[in-house]
């Protein structure tokens, strides 16, 4: 928490640049096999405490983006930076670490099915070394957020896949992570849900967690003014006013 | 988590469902368990048996004489009996010789005029010379033969010996083949939980904690199969220790296997689990380390 405020109050001043990326993608390309490259060229900067949505259409390489993005592919060519940090060919063993400080809304939820709700949400401070006392209230608290909390008990098959996709999202929070990335976190949900879904990750980006959400919900787009969008066509990232390879000043503290 | 893996909360147990004795892994253990300590036993017993043996006749000789009159029977005890090295020396009886190469030449093969050959069985002290015995004796009874008695059961002492190492080969054998049966548990395992490892994985679990789940569950496998098959091969041994078919220690004339020989055998089990929990560590580790 205290590492979240430093972060929320140093986003007032901060001012976006290199030093202020949290990701830092150069001459990214990904192929599968032998294929062709599904990412091709990806040359952007993310600033700490930004929001982004990322856009595009079926099949332009969004998810393969964001799996880059949370570290569970490696890129072909290119080179990733998170956290300051160059990962491309880092040792698997500090990744663990790295994928800590971020949170992940799978499209298929991922929730692990023989596990209750309160356990998939508290899996991530469990694997972080939390003691049972000190997960029982922060998990409650946000069950009760995503308006779960008397479904606590109840395992993912029981759930609709609007729950299911609440799970996931709490359990993607629970831990308050410096870089949130989400793969149509809204695909599942009402209306009012999805609304109250995008003021969690306002309210997370407000305590400087950079937010990258992939979503086709243009209302979505449209309730958050300050976001930034990336538009991912056939592979390659459209930046047409360059924010993207320079992200504007201030960014952080726009929302 | 590392810790409280190992410690084995609750929560962390529900991470991978399905209970103890819910796949092969127990059995296989208490089998192999079974086996390699009914082999155990008889290679420690057959090493008991040539160690006896071998002890029993370390100092003990043998001098022939071609010509078994009493004349030269007398003349070899005199002359056995003025080295200072012998501490025992006895005469095998001309009745006995006869009677025992009856049984190979018939009983009119020995006619007054064939001589009979003579025995002296003799026991040399401690740390005594048998070459400069046996050399003194054969210089006085011209023809005669001196003979170690380790010698003589030199095969049969090769055959137990033998059958020992066959016996720790098989041990070893049974130990790699219980690993072999660990890793494909293990491999099994990772495949049926791939999907619960890959979210674990995905938000910061490291191979470590991941290890660890199996390996405790395998090692919770591993400990019931080793205690059964234990168990079991504790009574079998017993049944054939108290029965008849002791032949070991028909052989001694002490009991076939010592309380260290038993120590070693009730390690066996543990040792079968701390192998197991191993060989599921090492099989995880290395299969995880193929994934990013």
């Amino acid at each position: 928490m205290a590492r979240q405020r430093a972060h929320a109050t140093s986003g007032k001043t901060r001012r976006a640049g290199p030093l202020s990326a949290i990701v830092e993608f150069e001459s990214v390309g990904l192929r599968y096999g032998t294929g062709a490259e599904v990412l091709c060229d990806l040359d952007f900067r993310l600033a700490k405490g930004g929001f982004y949505f990322l856009t595009g259409p079926s099949g332009a390489g969004k998810t393969s983006l964001l799996q880059l993005l949370y570290l569970a592919r490696r890129p072909s060519r290119g080179r990733i930076q998170l956290f300051g940090q160059d990962l491309t060919d880092a040792p698997r063993d500090i990744l663990p670490d790295y994928r800590r400080r971020i949170g992940v809304v799978f499209q298929d939820f991922r929730l692990i099915r023989h596990l209750s709700a309160f356990d998939n949400v508290a899996l991530p401070l469990r694997i972080s070394g939390r003691s049972d006392a000190e997960i029982e209230g922060p998990v409650r608290e946000m069950l009760a957020w995503v308006g779960l909390a008397d479904r606590a008990s109840a395992r993912p098959p029981t759930l609709s896949g609007g729950e299911q996709q609440r799970v996931a999202i709490a359990r993607a929070v629970i831990s308050q992570p410096e870089l949130l990335v989400a793969d149509e976190p809204t695909g599942n949900v009402d209306a009012d849900m999805a609304v109250r879904l995008l003021h969690l990750f306002t309210a997370l980006n407000r305590l400087g967690t950079t937010i990258v959400v992939a979503t086709h919900d243009i209302g979505l787009i449209s309730r958050t003014p300050g976001a930034q969008l990336i538009r991912l066509e056939k592979g390659s990232v459209t930046d047409p006013t360059g924010g993207l390879k320079n992200p504007p000043i201030g960014l952080a503290s726009t929302l | 988590m590392s810790v409280s893996i190992l410690a084995g909360s609750e929560a962390e147990r529900r991470l991978l469902p399905g209970g103890t004795l819910r796949g092969p892994t127990p059995y296989v253990i208490a089998i192999m368990t079974f086996a390699m300590m009914i082999v155990a036993a008889a290679g420690l017993a057959l090493a008991n048996a040539a160690g006896i043996v071998a002890g029993a006749v370390e100092h003990r000789y043998v001098l022939q004489l071609p010509d078994g009159s009493d004349a030269k029977v007398q003349s070899a005890l005199r002359a056995v009996r003025s080295v200072p090295a012998v501490t025992a020396v006895e005469a095998v009886p001309q009745a006995e010789m006869r009677q025992t190469l009856e049984k190979w030449i018939g009983p009119g093969g020995l006619g007054r005029e064939l001589p009979v050959p003579a025995l002296l069985h003799l026991e040399l002290a401690p740390g005594a010379n048998a070459d400069a015995v046996g050399a003194t004796l054969t210089r006085a009874n011209p023809g005669a033969r001196f003979i170690a008695d380790q010698a003589t059961v030199q095969p049969l002492l090769g055959s137990l010996r033998a059958l020992r190492w066959l016996a720790v080969a098989l041990v070893l054998l049974m130990a790699a083949a219980t690993s072999a049966a660990v890793v494909l548990a293990a491999r099994g395992a990772l495949d049926t939980h791939r999907p619960t490892i890959e979210i674990m994985h995905g938000i910061g679990a490291t191979d470590q904690q991941v290890a660890l789940l199996f390996q405790r569950k395998i090692a919770l496998d591993a400990l019931v199969g080793a205690l059964a098959g234990g168990a079991a091969a504790a009574l079998a041994l017993l049944l054939i220790a108290g029965g008849r078919l002791a032949l070991a220690s028909d052989l001694t004339g002490g009991p076939p296997l010592g309380v260290v020989d038993l120590v070693l055998l009730a390690l066996l089990p543990v040792a079968a689990v701390v192998l197991a929990t191993l060989v599921a560590r090492f099989a995880v580790l290395s299969a995880l380390h193929k994934v990013i």
